[in-house]
């Protein structure tokens, strides 16, 4: 019911007329990050969702059309990127430092 | 009750690995966490497959209860310390679930998984076996969990605590976005319901934030302290984390974790919505 699904990989089974997907990876000194936390905040800065990157350092959420803020933890550092999503699949990379 | 009795920190966990009678659970929404590696010795509980009835909506009857804790080798008299993702999440729901059943001394790792791996502390992918016990649960404890029609009657009368995000709240989203958004039920909350995310109480590393901050954040959002109060959340495991902060950190009474929560109320047919 609410098992975290597999991060990153392909698109099947997911309506994107219908879902705001926000995907893409963490990289740190030209490599992906893999067990990075990524959270999703809201326009006022407050917790939306938060997932651990894939061994390929990929993450994804479910969102609504919108301005989003991402901000990745890993024990190398920190980083933070912001968005205007929109219907359909959204991709971006977080760089931590 | 107070923090120490129900919390311990990570340093306490990894110097007191391998004490008898100490009991590590580690209780996952994503379950393969726990296979690519966990706390040297602790046992695994499927927040899906080991703690929900597989037929009905509802948690485990008392005797199953009996029975999974059994066949994981925890005994009454064991001090379990749970921990594990999404910001101990499940763990709290964990918890609130060893309390309705009446286990004596149950506590929660600060910061759970995410803390642990953070500080760059060792995982294990040994697996663990504990001999089984003959575990005997308490008849369930109502007193900490709400059904739907007290919610409903609660509506204007006690703090009826809404922990999920501004925007499920609002009715913007309707699951937390890690998740696929469900188109089943209406959007919005209980009227009169105060949104005070779960979030709040947690610092960025997942550990709780001090019981003085805990505090001022409740007073200021509208929480009464002359009434009752019912959390929820989705699906009842972000409000066992609201609730463990109210009723066991900060010591309040008469909380109760409503787990029909959203899923439940945004399906009934004929009750009051806000939006």
């Amino acid at each position: 019911m609410c098992g975290a699904p597999k991060q990153g990989g392909v698109l099947d089974g997911i309506d994107l007329s219908t879902q705001t997907v926000i995907q893409g990876s963490v990289w740190h000194d030209g490599a992906p990050v893999a067990g990075a936390y990524v959270r999703l905040l809201d326009s006022t800065d407050e917790f939306t969702a938060e997932v651990v990157t894939s061994p390929e350092g990929e993450f994804r959420f479910f969102a609504a059309p919108g301005p989003w803020k991402l901000r990745a933890l890993a024990a190398v550092g920190k980083g933070e990127r912001t968005l205007d999503a929109e219907v359909g699949l959204n991709e971006t990379t977080v760089v931590v430092e | 009750m107070s923090r120490n009795d129900v919390l311990v920190t990570v340093d306490w966990v990894q110097e007191n690995l391998g004490r008898p009678g100490l009991v590590l659970v580690e209780v996952d929404e994503d379950t393969t966490a726990y296979d690519g590696g966990h706390i040297e010795g602790a046992v695994k509980l499927d927040w899906k497959k080991d703690l929900q009835d597989p037929l009905r909506r509802d948690y485990l009857d008392k005797s199953a209860f009996e029975e999974l804790l059994s066949s994981r080798g925890i005994g009454n008299d064991d001090t379990v310390v749970l921990y594990g993702g999404n910001n101990n999440w499940f763990a709290a729901y964990a918890y609130w679930y060893f309390k309705i059943y009446g286990h004596g001394d149950v506590k929660l790792m600060d910061g759970g998984r995410k803390k642990w791996e953070l500080d760059g502390r060792p995982l294990s992918k040994d697996p663990v076996e504990r001999p089984a016990t003959q575990y005997r649960a308490s008849e369930p404890d109502l007193s900490i969990r709400a059904f739907r029609d007290e919610v409903v009657a609660s509506i204007g009368s006690k703090n009826i605590v809404d922990v999920r995000s501004p925007d499920e709240f609002s009715g913007k989203i309707l699951a937390p976005a890690h998740l696929p958004q469900e188109q089943s039920q209406r959007a919005g909350h209980v009227p009169t319901a105060i949104n005070i995310p779960w979030s709040k109480a947690a610092n960025e590393d997942g550990t709780f934030k001090s019981d003085e901050e805990l505090a001022k954040l409740y007073a200021e959002q509208g929480y009464d302290e002359s009434k009752p109060t019912i959390a929820y959340c989705r699906i009842g495991e972000r409000s066992s984390h609201t609730w463990f902060v109210l009723r066991e950190l900060l010591g309040k009474t008469d909380v109760k974790n409503y787990d029909g929560s959203w899923v439940e109320y945004g399906s009934l047919v004929g009750v009051p919505i806000e939006k």
